[in-house]
């Protein structure tokens, strides 16, 4: 069962990885905001075209 | 304000390649269907067998259907969400030529039977080093488009994305672990019980890692931007993503429930599993919130419909995830239809319709124009969504009947049917209705392939694609003394924590560093009849691997008495000490073969490979024929002890150079055997080697394991 190190091992070195990269977040600031990130992504840089035709409508 | 570009040729390039290879593994997959009805549609060639197509079916689903899937929505929502040009177009070709060659290269393997028999890491060593490097340019391409972004906050479909790179990275390297022996032939250096723990740690970080939490990526991007409103919550999202990562890794035991692994190994998996739904459902629900207030529109927007479905698959995947993982649940569906039915509710309903969804979003945004057809789209998804009922209610009734069926027992105390065939043949309707799902949904995927190609040619593809973007506001100094930096020098103030810290990291290192001496010293038996294969056994295990076997029997007995009545004495982890690769296998089309050495003479294996149907009239085993026209390499197999002395597999001094030796030895004693049935056969034929490994499996505990001393050989 000693494979269970390995396992452990690599879990927990990706656990860890992830706990930094957590707290590196909300120090930065990263969570402060949690209601105009999800508006800001509705925004399109580009106006979509009207032209094309769906043979439907 | 910056003038960039957006790359939407590789969007479009990855967009294709998941439509393709998306038709050709349900295609895969319908052929195999077919086959659990009847074997004939084996075509009668090894190569489209379902024992060698079915890792191919489950291959091009998960790595090229829903692979190309994620890239083609990681690299269209990464530049929206960085407002920056993916970094690199040289390493986005690599990437996407060199994902497609991976692929083609697993089509040229896996019906050839060149496969690792580990499941969802079939592919073998070299295929599995391109695999690696493939998966580091992609991670190059991310990291720097993230690093050059113009949005100072990640969104958290980035974050989505991280976690799947880094822990996929991580994933693939510890499970391919393999000492090789030749082109595209390795063995595992995990044995047995570790051997299974890392494969499905793997393998459930598979599901969790490569088809859930890049998905939910690509939901909290394309769910939003398609209905056209805010995600329910951001924070739930954020808390969604956080609590998962740090709970999935640890959930593969529940896939070896009641098996060999230790006890309190299988209940880390169950409690991990059960956790699990929170945040699982939190993100459906988020999802689904999502469309509060805009429900009226999934009436008619066909990509929301598909999303819809989608979202709820996911959310009943994953309910019935963790009550799989329940100990007297899974006692009932482990090795039965019912998981092929959970894995499909979870690929055919979340990634095949979120995939379908982001499809009918994305084309027609990048080459400017609307979808060709919204009714054929409309029909796609009705067809889609009937399939995946018709495919998985029959599947759920044929696995609970089989399984009951295997537990019946008369008021005597016999097993009600003793037969494991009677309990094929009674589900074989059920396997008729779920081909027809099957086919449903290919069909689909077959005209959505077609309204999309449609829909290219009337608009015309916006390969770079120019928009205005502002420059990132320069960052606050860290060095502000009431928000101390997380660099290192917050660390030089405090001692501490730094302490903490390097022994954290230098522990870490220890562990990886000494865990190969634990492996060796681990592959001292704990059984002491249990003795290494011989060649000619271990010649046969190889080949019971090329042939897939593994992909309908198993070789694990659970302690349950319908199993002992049925099979013999239940499997010990000691028993597995020499298996490189375990071959315990996920599903019982066919018995457990545990023990099946020597409960039929050689002839009956002999015909029975041959024709199954001539010693088990009604089976759905197909006829493997040729294993009696092709030979083993035999020079190969000094090799193969070799490679396995190496691992730690105590052969007796020098068996490596009288390998080839015995096993002819060994192997004209089979001949004789077969004679005195009148049967004629090749001592070299991968048959005979087959015929071995099945007469040993089980023998050892009885004390019957092959003698591979010396002194055997030179008294007769």
């Amino acid at each position: 069962m000693s494979a269970i190190f390995v396992l452990i091992g690599a879990s927990l070195i990706v656990a860890l990885g992830f706990l930094f990269a957590f707290l590196w977040a909300a120090r930065k600031g990263q969570f402060d905001d949690t209601d105009t990130p999800s508006m800001r992504i509705l925004h399109e840089d580009r106006k979509m075209a009207e032209n094309g035709s769906d043979k439907d409508e | 304000m910056d003038r960039i570009k957006y790359d939407n040729r590789i969007v479009r390039d990855f967009a294709m390649a998941t439509s393709i290879w998306g038709v050709v593994g349900m295609l895969v997959g319908l052929l195999a269907a077919l086959q659990l009805v009847d074997p004939m549609f084996n075509l009668n060639a090894p190569h489209s067998t379902f024992s060698h197509i079915r890792p191919l079916h489950t291959n091009a689903v998960i790595f090229a259907f829903v692979g190309n899937a994620i890239f083609m929505g990681v690299y269209y929502s990464l530049q929206r969400l960085c407002k920056a040009r993916i970094f690199s177009n040289l390493l986005s070709r690599l990437h996407f030529w060199g994902w497609q060659l991976i692929i083609v290269s697993a089509v040229a393997t896996l019906p050839l039977g060149l496969t690792t028999s580990k499941e969802y890491a079939e592919l073998e060593w070299p295929i599995d080093i391109m695999i690696a490097i493939v998966w580091i340019i992609f991670g190059l391409n991310m990291f720097a488009t993230i690093m050059k972004r113009r949005e100072k906050h990640m969104y958290v479909a980035i974050w989505f994305y991280i976690g799947t790179w880094v822990t996929v990275t991580l994933l693939h390297i510890v499970n391919s672990v393999e000492l090789p022996i030749a082109f595209m032939k390795s063995y595992p250096v995990y044995a047995g019980v570790q051997d299974a723990l890392v494969q499905w740690w793997y393998g459930h970080n598979a599901v969790a890692f490569f088809l859930t939490t890049p998905f939910l990526g690509l939901m909290y991007y394309f769910l939003p931007k398609a209905a056209n409103r805010p995600v329910f919550s951001y924070r739930l999202s954020i808390i969604h993503f956080w609590s998962l990562i740090f709970l999935y890794i640890w959930a593969g035991p529940h896939h070896l429930l009641y098996t060999s692994l230790p006890d309190w190994a299988q209940s880390l998996g169950v409690v991990f599993s059960i956790m699990l739904l929170a945040p699982s459902w939190g993100g459906m629900l988020n999802g689904l919130l999502t469309l509060r207030g805009a429900w009226d529109r999934v009436r008619d927007d066909h990509v929301l419909k598909f999303m819809v479905v989608a979202v709820t698959a996911y959310g009943m995947a994953t309910f019935e995830g963790p009550m799989l993982s329940i100990k007297s649940v899974n006692a009932i569906a482990h090795y039965t239809d019912w998981i092929i039915a959970h894995v499909h509710v979870g690929a055919l309903g979340w990634n095949g319709f979120l995939t379908f969804g982001i499809l009918y979003w994305i084309i027609p945004r990048i080459y400017n124009t609307k979808i060709w057809s919204s009714r054929l789209a409309g029909y796609h998804f009705w067809i889609g969504f009937l399939g995946i009922l018709v495919y998985t209610l029959p599947m759920y009734f044929s696995g609970i009947t089989q399984s009951l069926m295997w537990k019946e027992f008369t008021p005597e105390g016999y097993l009600l049917y003793p037969n494991f065939l009677e309990t094929t043949l009674q589900i074989i309707p059920m396997h008729i209705i779920r081909a027809v799902g099957g086919g449903m949904y290919l069909t689909g995927a077959i005209m959505m392939l077609y309204n999309l190609l449609k829909t290219m040619k009337q608009g015309s593809l916006i390969a770079d694609e120019e928009v205005s973007v502002s420059p990132m506001m320069p960052e606050e100094s860290s060095k502000d003394k009431s928000h101390p930096g997380w660099g290192h020098r917050w660390l030089e103030g405090r001692p501490a924590q730094f302490t903490a810290l390097t022994l954290i990291a230098v522990t870490i290192g220890g562990v990886i560093e000494f865990v190969p001496t634990f492996l060796i010293k681990s592959n001292i038996p704990t059984i002491e009849s249990v003795k290494p294969y011989s060649a000619l056994e271990l010649a046969g295990r190889d080949v019971y691997i090329e042939e897939g076997c593994n992909n309908c029997h198993t070789q694990m007995i659970r302690p349950f008495r319908s199993e002992t009545e049925r099979y013999g004495e239940y499997s010990k982890a000691g028993e597995f000490v020499y298996d490189h690769p375990h071959l315990w296998g996920s599903k019982r089309t066919g018995p457990d073969l545990h023990r099946i050495g020597g409960k039929y003479p050689d002839a009956w294996h002999y015909a029975h490979f041959l024709d199954p149907n001539s010693m088990s009239p009604g089976s759905i085993m197909p006829s493997y024929h040729w294993l009696a026209r092709k030979k083993f390499d035999i020079e190969l197999v000094p090799k193969m002890i070799g490679a396995m002395r190496t691992l730690g597999v105590p052969y007796p001094d020098g068996y490596e150079e009288r390998s080839i030796r015995h096993y002819r030895k060994q192997a004209n004693a089979f001949i004789l055997e077969l004679k005195n049935s009148n049967i004629d056969a090749d001592a070299e034929s991968k048959m005979i080697a087959l015929i071995a490994y099945m007469q040993r499996l089980g023998k050892d505990i009885k004390g019957q394991a092959t003698d591979l001393s010396e002194t055997t050989e030179e008294e007769q």
